[in-house]
């Protein structure tokens, strides 16, 4: 169905209305056309008998009443191949690097299908990013979706690329790997040309291009665009995942730009808006983003995915963090007082969470302490962090010789266990090491959430002494 | 309808609109929540407005690609459940389509225009039946019995409605669902599968007050904020902060003979860790699988909308069966939130007036009717059976004044209030102790007094007030430092902290802590008191406050929870701190 209107009633915003005389799918891609023979895609949002309401993706402007408009009978679709790795892409799936046409293999609406909870696969296999405040304390597992919570301005590019470069399995650096090789999709929405830079250029100086998959969609491309960016991104991670057997690292960064895009279009409609002016579906609309990270049984590769978002005003009740949180499985926190104060990655372990943590630490998996030092450290720190408070009040003096140690704890955490660089690539002993040299600080009555047994084990006594001699 | 019914379709009508779940048609004839099929592919939908000509329904699946001018059929019937044996160790969606055969069907992914029935049509169940030729039954009694799991005898029951009457045939055998297993002789047939309608309650013959406590095995809820059997909870609390590791852990450990667990637009890897979990967890009490008291309902965030909005309708009604059987069932709603959200989206749509922050003005209605087929019961049939409900709660923004949160603790009478800071300090279960309530205390206490102790009241009394007084002197030491004060201030902040961190925390990863019997709760609590009681004769008794605190003993009631042999190790503790502490003076 190929039919050809000059129906176009009304142009608001990113939307545009038709008056229509055959019916049209809902969600079917559309094509129009402006009296100066550009071409425009679009999605229906609405479908009835008489009219429907477009959404356009590469904006609105240059259309008007005299501009054309083809339904295609079908949804939006992507198409796929292996050979997408190496490519770069635009925001709406258009090869932007001078490369040949893509030659699909087969096409999938962008929309994605749930995936049935009695066909998952719990994720429990320890990704290993090098990076000891999210191995040692937040650990990821493949299949997860854990994102970054930062604010304008600070490194989370940084650390999003130290992850993307380091992530290894520990095993399968050993040498018995099944076959399955690790991608990377990397969706950007609505980022300047400087931080797209950053990334292309740490691809292609790691080689990580060759096996990545770009979508670009920039800060001055149209925004309504970056609805479908993580839906490419995504297609084309679980076609690589789940057809191929990849085990993709899907980035998604800036969902704040994304949510805005969602806000852009749900005032032109003119809905109720929910908190903040953000539409009421926003929680579905990611959770369909978001969700579609996961291992499926009897399949090989793995779709894990680390979003990136800026909070407005570091607020994390925000609606953007504050929905993400409630989907994700945790999030890591880039913190801004870390900044200031020098560290790299500055990330605050305390609000920070990695859910799937749990299954993928212990013994065989990592190593039997990790969970109940990572326990350990967040005690501790807590406390330390607590006491600094205090302190400015009352000054070290009046603090026991307990709080005290626990204030030089919380120092040497930041700098010695946090405070480990954008290059440096810890593997997991190492972090162990640094968490157990600190927790050594503190006699072993005090190490409450460690089993004594472990505490035999790993005990530092030597840092213990340095300690106490002090 | 359930899918399990072939009906004939009663009427058509065509579609005039498609707006994401939201469809219009034009000359359907239908009645308010009738279940239709929408479009070319027969999606199922259900009927939510009549306005003139124009119906609308929401879709329970996904839309994409639907166009005006398709048909919809009307098949005259309300939603749905089938009810039988099979329910238990099963998955569902929110209109109660098994998951699993689903995957059998579509692979991985869930395809739409599928349907299956909700209980398996061709299974043979051994029915045995308990009533005889001759015997006169009416509406709700049990006819017989089915293995239904390991654990669980499914009972037969006259439907509600049904006239009942004289027995004529009673058979023994193996039977499907739908086969007639008691004859009457008016000519009616009882089959183990009776249909519901989600949406009403089932009836009952009378509400009771709740006496008996749903013992979870979680010490600060079975010590400090006790649910009833039959009575209803909330859990409000920001993401993170532990809402549904506190519902799993009561899906798995609470005395309840029947889990039902609803997960309602939360996330697909949180059931698929029931799902992987339970079936290899032992019940406490019998040694059978958890799975096989089980019955899961995962409408995830994923999946589509309306289907979210109906999941906890069809939980309830399931509960609601089982129940009728006499049985105590305990249903589990992570998280209420979503659930509402659904109704907001679908709201919002209909473009209906919105209420506070955009839920429509019946968001209050819909909660408390909920609540309120949650209770103890008398049964239609003179058994007595219990829902407890416990409703999870995701406030924006964590912040408990808003409209769910707010209308939620309108109608539950326990309280368990999750604190974003506890989390962060990674203080498991974070539940806040201050905030926290249960209105059932008083009802509940003969009961702990009879099974545990005659002073269960009393000791948690002294740990409350423990509680409050650290409170107040926190605020102080937050000024001047802890060694500013008193010395009998700083012992009693040293107690405090072993209530905190002995007691109320627990780990819900470790497999000896993760349950915690009422006994070992009280032997517990009982062991910091000894140390309170002896620490503060020795402080009389002059011995300094910072020699007190650091006998060697006392770090050792941490250790109370992980131990599995707790009464041999608390006793050796307790007369290791009476010797300790007298040794100094
Ligand atoms: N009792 C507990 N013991 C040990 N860990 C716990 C306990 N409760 C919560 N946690 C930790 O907190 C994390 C978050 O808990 P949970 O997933 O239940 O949060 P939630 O409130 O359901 O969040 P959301 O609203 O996002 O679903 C868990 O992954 C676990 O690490
Ligand atoms: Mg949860």
């Amino acid at each position: 169905m190929q039919k050809e209107y000059k129906t176009i009633t009304e142009i608001s915003g990113p939307l545009v209305f038709a008056e229509v005389d055959e019916p049209v799918g809902y969600d079917e891609i559309v094509e129009i056309e402006t009296p100066s023979s550009e071409t425009r895609r679009g999605q229906v949002l609405e479908s009835t008998a008489d009219y429907v309401a477009i959404q356009v993706f590469e904006g609105t402007d240059g259309i008007d009443r005299e501009s054309s408009v083809r339904f295609l009978g079908e949804t939006l679709q992507m198409p796929l191949t292996e050979e997408l790795l190496g490519r770069v892409l635009s925001g709406s799936g258009q090869p932007i690097d001078g490369g040949p046409d893509i030659e699909p293999e087969e096409e999938r609406s962008i929309v994605g299908a749930a995936i049935n909870p009695t066909a998952r696969e719990y994720p429990e296999e320890f990704i290993q990013t090098g990076v000891s405040g999210i191995d040692g304390m937040n650990t990821l597992v493949r299949g997860q979706k854990l994102p970054i919570f930062s604010g304008s301005g600070l490194p989370h590019n940084d650390l999003a690329l130290q992850i993307a470069r380091q992530a290894t399995v520990p095993e399968e650096a050993e040498g018995d790997e099944e076959g399955s090789e690790f991608a990377v999709i990397f969706g950007a929405m609505g980022i300047t040309q400087e931080e797209a830079n950053e990334f292309m250029d740490d691809f292609e100086r790691t080689g990580a291009l060759e096996r990545s998959v770009v979508f670009m969609n920039l800060a001055d491309d149209p925004a309504v665009e970056r609805t479908i960016t993580p839906r490419l991104a995504l297609t084309t991670a679980e076609y690589l995942a789940f057809e191929q057997d990849y085990h993709v690292l899907v980035i998604l960064t800036d969902m704040t730009n994304y949510c805005e895009a969602l806000r852009e279009i749900g005032a032109a409609r003119e809905e109720v808006p929910g908190r903040r002016g953000y539409p009421g579906y926003m929680y579905t609309d990611l959770a369909t983003l978001y969700e579609r990270a996961g291992r499926i049984e009897g399949r090989d590769g793995s779709v894990t995915q680390i979003p990136i978002l800026t909070m407005p005003g570091d607020d994390d009740t925000h609606p953007i963090p504050d929905l993400t949180g409630y989907i994700t499985e945790g999030q890591i926190y880039v913190d801004r007082d870390l900044q200031s104060q020098g560290l790299k990655p500055p990330v605050q372990v305390l609000p920070s969470l990695s859910r799937l943590m749990d299954d993928g630490i212990g013994e065989g998996l990592t190593r039997a302490d990790h969970g109940d030092v990572s326990d350990q450290l967040y005690a501790a720190y807590a406390e330390g962090e607590d006491l600094r408070d205090l302190v400015n009040i009352v000054g070290r003096e009046a603090l026991s010789e307990r709080d005290n140690r626990y204030l030089d704890f919380a120092d040497r955490f930041e700098e010695e266990f946090i405070d480990q660089g954008f290059d440096r690539n810890r593997d997991i002993e190492e972090t162990l090491e640094i968490g157990w040299n600190l927790l050594s600080m503190f006699p072993k009555s005090e190490l409450n959430r460690i089993d004594e047994e472990l505490i035999e084990e790993y005990y530092d006594e030597e840092a213990a002494a340095e300690v106490t001699a002090d | 309808m359930s899918q399990a019914q072939e009906t004939d379709v009663t009427e058509d009508g065509v579609i005039e609109s498609v707006s994401g779940p939201v469809v219009t048609a034009t000359d359907l004839a239908a009645k308010m929540n009738d279940v239709v099929y929408v479009g070319d592919e027969g999606l199922m939908g259900e009927v939510i407005e009549i306005e003139g000509n124009i119906t609308t329904v929401q879709v329970y699946e996904e839309t994409s690609d639907v166009s005006p001018g398709e048909p919809v059929e009307n098949t005259g019937e309300p939603l749905t459940v089938d009810l039988g044996p099979g329910m238990l160790d099963s998955i569902y969606d929110g209109v109660q389509r098994p998951l699993d055969v689903l995957e059998q069907q579509m692979g991985a992914f869930l395809d739409r225009g599928v349907d299956a029935p909700g209980i398996d049509l061709d299974k043979e169940w051994g029915f045995e039946p308990t009533v005889e030729e001759g015997d006169v039954i009416a509406s709700g009694d049990v006819v017989g019995v089915v293995e239904e799991t390991v654990q669980i005898d499914h009972k037969v029951l006259v439907p509600p409605g049904s006239e009942g009457g004289t027995v004529a045939e009673a058979r023994e055998g193996e039977f499907t669902v739908d086969e007639a297993v008691v004859e009457l002789e008016n000519g009616e047939e009882i089959a183990m599968r009776q249909e519901w309608p989600v949406r009403e309650a089932r009836p009952a013959a009378e509400k009771q007050t709740p006496t008996t406590p749903l013992v979870s095995g979680q010490r600060i809820l079975d010590g400090m904020f006790p649910l009833a059997k039959g009575g209803t909870a909330a859990i409000p609390g920001p993401f993170g902060s532990g809402k549904t590791v506190t519902q799993h852990q009561l899906a798995k450990w609470a005395d309840a003979d029947i889990v039902v667990y609803v997960g309602c637009g939360e996330r697909g890897n949180e059931m698929t860790e029931v799902i992987e979990d339970f079936p290899e967890l032992e019940d406490p009490v019998t040694g059978n699988p958890l799975m096989s008291r089980t019955c899961l309902i995962a409408n995830t965030s994923n999946m589509p909308v309306a289907a979210r909005e109906s999941c906890v309708y069809t939980g309830i009604t399931i509960a609601e069966y089982y129940r009728d059987m006499g049985y105590d069932v305990a249903l589990m709603a992570d998280s209420t939130s979503r659930w509402a959200e659904a109704m907001r989206e679908i709201s919002s749509r209909l473009e209906e007036m919105p209420g506070e922050e955009g839920y429509p003005a019946y968001l209050a209605a819909r909660l408390s009717e909920f609540y309120e087929r949650a209770g103890k019961f008398e049964n239609i049939n003179g058994t007595d059976g219990s829902i407890s409900v416990i409703g999870a709660v995701s406030p924006p923004g964590g912040d408990f004044s808003e409209p769910v949160t707010q209308n939620t603790l309108r109608i539950v009478k326990t309280f368990w209030a999750l604190d974003a800071d506890l989390a962060e300090r990674r203080h498991f279960p974070a539940i806040n102790w201050n905030d926290s309530y249960s209105l059932y205390q008083d009802q509940l206490d003969p009961w702990f007094r009879e099974e545990v102790s005659e002073d269960w009241p009393e000791q948690r009394q002294w740990a409350v007030d423990t509680l409050d007084e650290e409170d107040e002197l926190q605020e102080i030491v937050q000024l001047v430092g802890k060694d500013a004060l008193p010395e009998d201030q700083q012992l009693t902040l040293e107690v405090a902290r072993y209530l905190r961190e002995a007691y109320l925390q627990q780990n819900a990863l470790h497999e000896v802590d993760t349950y915690c019997e009422p006994e070992k709760t009280y032997r517990m609590l009982g062991a910091i008191k000894t140390f309170n009681d002896a620490a503060f004769e020795a402080l009389e008794a002059g011995v300094p406050v910072e020699e007190i605190i650091d006998i060697e003993a006392a770090p050792r009631l941490n250790r109370i929870g992980t131990t599995a042999e707790y009464d041999e190790f608390i006793d050796e503790l307790e007369s290791d701190i009476q010797a300790q502490l007298e040794e100094k003076y």
